[in-house]
């Protein structure tokens, strides 16, 4: 049974952030090496305790064999989802050639009573942070319930010295710069980067760059400095900038475009994460690249090949976006009534469509927008309301309690919905929606399907994006009071990027298939994958 | 002659003293803390007993009350003037009795049914003349000026019941109240502070920059990240601009944001609040920022074109309802917003609420 996650050994230092199937030498050459970690190990197995060996990953994995499965309750507990690299297991128990004194039977049994051991010891110390551990994993059983087993992303693993050497070594290969973080960070975000915009990455590339194709070097250059925001917006940008490589591509002798069209794009996919971490969309979008790259036949011809990976891009960008906000708008219409007033929150490329396609439709409504600062989004927002000719007010985030009871209908956009229910969104929605709770205002929130992630998260600190801290300095009367903060050793700022909203503010959901409650989101998500 | 000089000079404070409330209203002028109007007030009107004309205790009774309606017509959302005006009263009444030699005063804050019914009781005309009213007026008012020099530091001697070690208190704007009591726990204890910087003025960078440099672990964020942060604080401590008679508060901007959130996560949410900020009547609880200058703080020059098919609006405060507010931390001790009507019937006459 092939698993969906690499293997996480300090040899395969090709990974991505993603989650991706390896090719299946690679599966074969990441067997063998387990078996030779294991047989280096049995042998300082009787001396060693079982805590060094928990902290070698590959030492548990035992594929097939193991008839026992891990309960899902274990790593339930362990509350962040569970680090545990899947092993790549193999249809059958690994014969055993490096051991011939040893019978099969034997040998199950030893590697038994050891993981059940190591089990038992992993539960003591359960508070241990920065588990990479493996838990004894067997064979996934074969339902429909999916260990769905995910290595952390790097980018929430700041404070761990030893992802960020494998980082550095990993970038180092493929020649982009290792970008460096800026101020100090307030103690509750240690685990996250925080970039300054004055120093963007492409400073530190040589020109002429023969690794990163130039589309990409000026859209990570429009990431980094604001330039191309919002989810929407960054996600067409990529699929375009892809179009631009395929189209630029030609296939070296002796490879396939299938293969290493894909090894092209990691390094690109690793600058841009550098530029700005991806968006949830943005890495949505690029496992359907990926999948349609390894779904092309080795026969193919490389024209053929290039132009139907062209198409199968246009068509993604098509009906996942603007088809999808055309069918968001249908639905989103039936709930603008003559005399509404609707609160919107910051720049939202969906929502603004929405309230333009209302208007055009002679909806007699009057639109509200939030803003909040540094960004101050709303102010784009805003403008573009008013070209079409709806009458607007604008007000900062701090008046909210005082317009609300004006307000007949808040519309948020989203930058992703989470397998829990939760809206991952510009901070500063789980605020407006707290406080139109309060005064039983209905909230709801407009996102595409492709804004769908299988993460789940019930704060806003384990995973989010730093921001600039010097964005929060302004001079107000004269004075900027926080001009030299960097001196002063206990202040910190903080800009803060995304925050999550909990489901029981949202009242409605609105999406290309429908009209579904927050709650539906695993629904959504279980019939795409068995649609794909 | 002496008599008018000393009244030319009294209307000549007065009348700087009104045209600096007004100053202070319009955002020209400087910025005065509370304590402050509050202490000039008093001054001031401990030389309006001093050297106006009166014979007894109604004259100076009007004499205040019709000054008091200048001083809180020039500067209404400033209600810390006409609460120290009312407490002048409520002083003179006390003294007036007092040398009458009547204890009905007392018995009035003895059950809350004769609260209720002791407004329509009095028939006092306050028209005797006492030669020791003056002075003892005078001294009652400068008891009163001790005690206003004191809240701060009474607030703050309290601060240590209140945090312990590694706490994380959020905080919005800027309180010099809130900063006092804030300072004064960091000299025993370690906690962190974090400041919401509560836009378009951004008072929290200073209330920031001032604290960091007390040596306390203090981080700034923006007013959209309140929800966010919320779940890992574990107290709320605000000023306010003015205590409700019900236990509400009149509070800047963005406080009832906070208040919501903290209700959410179950954070308790302490005001400190020194007493001569507890206000029976409060005309207008939203009051807005002048036009131009919620314009120029809000948009930029950029968006100017639009301008004039828009609407603005700043509001400078906000109402927080008693159900959010855990506990009122003042000079006196601590309180339950439960309790703040009782406060105010001792401090205020029920004829004064209307002055």
């Amino acid at each position: 049974m092939l698993a969906d996650g690499p293997e996480k050994t300090g040899d395969i230092e090709r990974i991505k952030n993603e989650g991706k199937e390896l090719t299946k030498e690679e599966k074969q050459r990441l067997r063998k090496e387990k078996k030779q970690q294991k047989k280096n190990k049995e042998k300082k197995d009787e001396k060693a305790p079982l805590e060094s060996e928990k902290e070698k990953k590959p030492a548990s994995s035992s594929p097939a064999s193991q008839a026992t499965a891990q309960p899902p309750t274990q790593k339930a507990s362990s509350g962040v989802p569970a680090p545990a690299p899947v092993p790549v297991a193999a249809s059958e128990a690994p014969s055993p050639v490096d051991k011939p004194a040893k019978s099969k039977a034997e040998l199950k049994a030893e590697r038994r009573a050891r993981q059940e051991a190591e089990r038992a010891s992993k539960q003591s110390k359960k508070g241990e942070v920065g588990q990479q551990a493996a838990p004894s994993k067997a064979k996934a059983p074969p339902s429909e319930l999916q260990p769905v087993v995910k290595r952390l992303p790097e980018h929430i693993q700041v404070d761990n010295p030893e992802v960020l050497k494998k980082l550095a070594k990993k970038l180092e290969r493929q020649q982009i710069p290792l970008r460096s973080d800026y101020g100090y960070k307030v103690s509750l975000f240690s685990h996250l980067h925080q970039y300054s915009r004055k120093a963007p990455l492409t400073q530190q590339l040589s020109i002429p760059s023969s690794v990163i194709h130039p589309a990409i070097v000026q859209l990570g250059l429009q990431y980094s400095q604001g330039i191309v925001a919002g989810s929407n917006a960054r996600s067409v940008a990529l699929l375009h900038a892809f179009k631009q490589i395929i189209r630029d591509y030609t296939t070296p002798p002796n490879e396939e475009l299938s293969r290493d069209l894909v090894n092209k794009l990691k390094p690109y996919i690793s600058f841009l994460n550098q530029c700005r971490p991806l968006s949830a969309s943005m890495g949505n979008a690029i496992k359907y690249i990926k999948k349609e790259i390894s779904n092309i036949p080795s026969q193919c011809k490389e024209e053929e090949a290039k132009s139907k990976l062209q198409d199968c891009i246009d068509c993604y960008i098509n009906e996942k976006i603007i088809l999808a906000a055309k069918a968001i708008a249908k639905y989103a219409i039936e709930k603008i009534s003559d005399g509404d007033v609707i609160l919107v929150y910051g720049c939202s490329s969906l929502v603004n469509h929405i309230l333009c396609e209302a208007f055009e439709k002679n909806r007699k409504f009057r639109v509200i927008v939030v803003d909040s600062r540094p960004r101050l989004e709303g102010r784009e927002a805003l403008r573009r309301l008013v070209q079409r000719g709806i009458s607007c007010t604008y007000v900062l985030i701090s008046a909210v309690s005082y317009i609300l009871p004006e307000v007949s209908k808040v519309f948020l956009g989203a930058h992703a919905l989470l397998a829990n229910g939760y809206v991952m969104s510009r901070v500063g929605t789980s605020q407006i929606a707290l406080v139109a709770k309060a005064f039983n205002v209905p909230v709801l929130v407009c996102c595409e399907t492709y804004k769908f992630c299988e993460r789940v998260q019930t704060d806003s600190f384990v995973s989010n994006e730093l921001d600039d801290p010097d964005d929060l300095i302004v001079t107000r009367k004269g004075k900027t009071h926080l001009e030299h903060w960097q001196d002063v050793s206990s202040l910190g700022l903080l800009n803060l990027v995304y925050d999550v909203t909990p489901p029981d503010f949202v009242d409605l959901v609105i999406t290309d298939l429908g009209m579904i409650p927050c709650t539906s989101v695993p629904v959504v998500l279980r019939v795409k994958n068995v649609d794909q | 002659m002496p008599g008018a000089d000393k009244e030319t000079d009294l209307s000549e404070r007065i009348e700087a003293f009104l045209s600096d409330l007004k100053r202070g209203g319009s955002g020209t002028g400087p910025l005065r803390g509370s304590a402050e109007t509050a202490r000039e007030t008093t001054a001031l009107l401990r030389r309006v007993t001093a050297q106006a004309r009166w014979s007894s205790a109604g004259d100076l009774m009007e004499i205040i009350r019709k000054e008091g309606r200048r001083m809180t017509a020039a500067q209404p959302s400033e209600t810390t003037v006409g609460n120290m005006i009312r407490r002048v009263l409520k002083i003179i009444r006390e003294e007036y009795a007092r040398s009458r030699g009547s204890s009905e005063e007392t018995d009035q804050q003895e059950s809350l049914h004769k609260l209720l019914t002791s407004g329509g009781l009095s028939e006092e005309n306050f028209r005797q003349h006492f030669a020791p009213l003056k002075a003892n007026v005078i001294e009652a008012i400068n008891e009163l000026l001790t005690e206003l020099e004191g809240t701060t530091d009474n607030i703050a001697m309290q601060a240590l019941e209140h945090i312990h070690s590694n706490e994380v208190i959020m905080t919005i704007g800027r309180s010099r109240t809130v900063e006092a009591f804030l300072k004064d726990a960091a000299r025993k204890r370690k906690f962190h502070v974090i400041v919401a910087e509560c836009a378009p003025f951004c008072q929290g960078h200073e209330m920031a920059t001032s604290l960091s440099k007390a040596g306390i672990e203090t981080t700034v964020i923006t007013d959209a990240a309140i929800f966010a942060v919320m779940s890992r604080v574990n107290k709320v401590i605000i000023g306010t601009q003015t205590v409700l008679a019900n236990g509400g508060l009149r509070a800047v901007n963005g406080t009832h944001t906070l208040a919501l959130a903290a209700k959410h996560h179950s954070t308790p949410l302490i005001v400190c609040a020194p007493m001569f900020k507890l206000s029976p009547q409060v005309k207008n609880i939203y009051i807005y920022l002048s036009l131009s200058l919620s314009l120029s703080l809000s948009l930029s020059v950029c968006v100017c074109e639009i301008l004039s098919k828009v609407n603005v609006h700043c509001p400078v405060f906000d109402y927080v309802p008693p159900e959010l507010i855990t506990l009122f931390i003042s000079n006196i001790g601590g309180h339950a917003p439960s309790y703040i009507y009782r406060l105010m019937s001792e401090l205020y006459h029920p004829e004064d609420h209307e002055l």
